[in-house]
């Protein structure tokens, strides 16, 4: 076992799956020489040389096309977008030809296409470096959506996506990549050394898709959340004393409904948390799929702590990202009732 | 009355204005413009490791073998043997045999929609008899003739056009929108231009393996508008990727003419900045097409990197079953297209050298009548588009995901299969 940040987890696991097929192939802006603006992508192209680690022109729709032809040539890529504010110019190829090239050709032809690209907020990186777009895509037929939450999910994680013959769209919150955050911006940074899930084997391993993991267990109240609030939704039920199950879905598609519908009967009670924008975001599927399975167990209506419906801001980051304090007042909200 | 005063309107007493390009023609008998006064046998050869740059001329020129005696002259002229020529002009003459056999069929209500290539038989075969069977195709949506020159099955084109049972792509698609994966003939896709890119990352994937298979792919003028084109012209340049960019420039993109698809000269020209080998093809001459083909193919299996085609021709018929060309172009363009036809101008070839005669045409346009429509009735044999079968309800839910997740096992319960 070695201590790892998600940035080296996410480095490793590329590390392995190159040594382990010759058909895995990375590349991306700035992902090539420099290993990426995050580093996720270091030491591979001088390992194991500049056709399987390269560098690209700045066209995401470019990034996304190669990548399909590639793919559907025989080979595994694993292509990074450097922030998921940028990946909508390559939006048509993901959507309307990655995400429909096995369907569309009755099954002749697949691209086992990996997009890596860092999300969300924490990082004052104002409306172009901060947002969640992941309901873009979970509305696609044809993608599997992942987004990890620590270095130990995002190695595993990332091998499956690559391992995937689908295309998968893997989310790396960037708030997290050095260290988990609860959401306290006042707090003294904090690092994964100290975190169990920061320990990370060196070798091969993976973690299934499409299986979420309780991070808490608690009977009063289900938090259903994914990467960064994760963490600040495990510090409200730490802090408020509600004895909350917190469920880290890990996969967005395919959504691992058992454990879903097992703790929402459990404890009667539903907090739904993204960073998203609210209107039409994940938590409106998942809310909608917790209600047809489970309405006759609720105690409570189920509760939403979005991102507000406007772009994400600069200056006033910390009134926009969900707090502790509003995940425990939704909380509440599901106890009062 | 603007609280601006009077509301000046564009253009009045004024030199600045807002241009909006039109065609230089909508109604019949007007000439076309140049350059089709470049005369056959213009052009040197360059050599296939020669700099994008050094084919300035052909980009802007115009690359043409068969000259108005129907003699194949000049240093394209490819050599190619009688039985190479009446092979071509076989290809030819059974597409258009397809295409009128299946336009008629849509228009009895047979199929959903079709689109046919006429003026634009030799672009494709010239393309296909020029690769290899192992190089990758990703074509658009007029490029049927790829298929015969790789010998698919008619009753399976056929059956994909009128989505019965034996539709190799389960009925998923509209017509025309075929997928071959034994013929390396990648699936059809509606957006336009996307398959630039992908064409380019499947070539990467050959030269990242060492094989010298290469990927051709094309687009029509107006999709050349598209950042997709310039993301296959940048990335094949940046990685000199071993592939053919062919930009069929049929002047017309439905009612779009080609000079709103962009305001240079040359569409092959457009190559040139990005220092990637650039020809302006006389798509009607299937002699230079295919030698302009062999030239860039060889250029890309000995790894001297891609090259950009534009296949100058004229689209003869309607962009599709479903719109009107004579609301918005001249009725008797194609016959006065000045570079003439592709199959006359084969056969007017053949039968100077006098290998092929009329009797012969004849013979060969009923055969191949015949041919199309006993296949037209075993492909009906799987199933009609009135009648079925279609392909099984559990179809579609299939190939979505290689395995089918939960929420599709869940839903395909929910219509009771």
């Amino acid at each position: 076992m070695a201590q790892m940040n998600i940035i080296q987890a996410v480095n490793s696991a590329l590390h392995n799956m190159f040594e382990r097929d010759e058909t895995v192939v990375s590349f991306g802006e700035d992902a090539g020489f420099y290993g990426g603006v995050f580093r996720c992508t270091s030491g591979l192209q001088e390992k194991f040389g500049k056709h399987r680690s390269f560098d690209t022109p700045l066209a995401e729709g470019g990034i996304m096309g190669i990548a399909i032809g590639m793919g559907m040539n025989g080979l595994r890529p694993v292509a990074e977008i450097q922030f998921a504010d940028y990946i909508f110019p390559g939006f048509d190829q993901i959507t309307n030809e990655l995400a429909k090239l096995r369907y569309r050709s009755g099954g002749e032809y697949s691209a086992p296409v990996t997009i890596r690209t860092p999300c969300g907020g924490g990082i004052k990186g104002g409306h172009y470096h901060s947002q969640s777009p992941e309901a873009y895509f979970t509305h696609t037929p044809g993608l599997k959506v992942v987004i990890c939450s620590n270095p130990y999910d995002a190695k595993g994680l990332l091998i499956s996506s690559i391992e995937c013959n689908d295309p998968v769209i893997f989310f790396e919150p960037k708030r997290l990549y050095n260290g988990p955050f609860d959401g306290d911006h006042t707090a003294a940074m904090v690092k994964w050394d100290s975190h169990p899930k920061g320990e990370v084997p060196e070798d091969y391993y993976n973690i299934p898709l499409g299986k979420a993991e309780i991070v808490r267990a608690g009977k009063e109240v289900t938090i259903l959340c994914y990467g960064t609030m994760v963490h600040v939704a495990t510090a409200a039920a730490e802090n408020s004393g509600i004895d909350a199950e917190v469920i880290d879905l890990r996969t967005l598609v395919p959504l691992d409904i058992d454990a879903i519908e097992d703790s929402v009967k459990k404890t009667g009670r539903c907090v739904i948390v993204h960073e998203a924008p609210r209107t039409s975001g994940f938590g409106a599927e998942l809310m909608s799929q917790v209600q047809e399975r489970c309405f006759w167990h609720l105690e409570a209506p189920i509760q939403r702590v979005t991102g507000w419906d406007t772009p994400y801001p600069h200056s006033l980051e910390w009134d926009y990202f969900p707090s502790q304090e509003r995940i425990t007042e939704a909380m509440r909200a599901t106890m009062e009732e | 009355m603007s609280d601006f005063g009077v509301v000046k309107i564009m253009g009045e007493e004024t030199d600045v204005n807002m241009h909006v390009p039109v065609p230089p023609h909508r109604e019949g008998g007007t000439a076309f413009p140049s350059p089709h006064d470049i005369p056959a046998g213009h052009h040197t050869k360059p050599s296939i490791d020669c700099a994008g740059e050094e084919t300035r001329d052909l980009a802007y020129g115009l690359l043409r073998v068969l000259n108005d005696d129907d003699e194949a002259v000049g240093e394209w002229n490819p050599e190619l043997t009688p039985d190479e020529l009446r092979t071509a002009l076989e290809h030819m003459v059974r597409i258009r045999a397809y295409d009128d056999r299946m336009m008629m069929m849509q228009r009895q209500g047979r199929l959903s929609f079709y689109m046919k290539c006429l003026g634009e038989e030799a672009v494709s075969v010239g393309a296909a008899m020029a690769m290899e069977n192992r190089d990758i195709v990703v074509p658009s949506y007029r490029q049927q003739g790829l298929l015969f020159v790789r010998g698919r099955s008619l009753v399976d084109m056929i059956s994909h056009c009128i989505t019965n049972s034996n539709d190799n792509v389960k009925g998923r698609q509209m017509p025309v929108h075929y997928s071959w994966k034994e013929g390396n003939f990648v699936s059809i896709s509606s957006p336009v231009g996307t398959q630039f890119p992908q064409a380019v990352g499947a070539a990467m994937a050959f030269a990242y393996r060492g094989e010298d298979s290469i990927a051709c792919t094309w687009l029509g003028e107006g999709t050349s508008a598209q950042g997709d084109f310039h993301y296959g012209l940048n990335f094949a340049s940046v990685y000199q990727a071993p592939c053919v960019l062919v930009v069929v420039n049929n002047q017309w993109a439905i009612s779009t003419h080609r000079n709103l698809a962009h305001g240079g000269p040359s569409f092959a020209a457009r190559g040139i900045p990005y220092n990637v080998a650039s020809i302006r093809v006389d798509g009607q001459d299937l002699l230079a097409v295919y030698a302009a083909h062999k030239w860039a193919t060889e250029r890309a299996r000995a790894g001297h990197g891609p090259t950009l085609l534009e296949m100058y021709t004229y689209r003869g018929d309607s962009h599709s079953s479903s719109d009107d060309p004579s609301i918005y172009r001249p009725g008797d363009g194609y016959e006065n297209w000045p570079l003439g036809d592709p199959v006359d101008r084969l056969k007017a070839h053949l039968v100077k050298m006098g290998e092929w005669d009329d009797a012969r045409h004849e013979a060969l346009q009923a055969q191949c009548k015949d041919e199309i429509i006993a296949a037209y009735k075993e492909a009906e044999t799987h199933g009609t588009l009135k009648d079925g079968p279609f392909p099984p309800v559990t179809t579609l839910f299939e190939d979505v995901y290689e395995e089918e997740p939960w929420h599709l096992l869940e839903q395909r319960g929910q219509v009771g299969i």
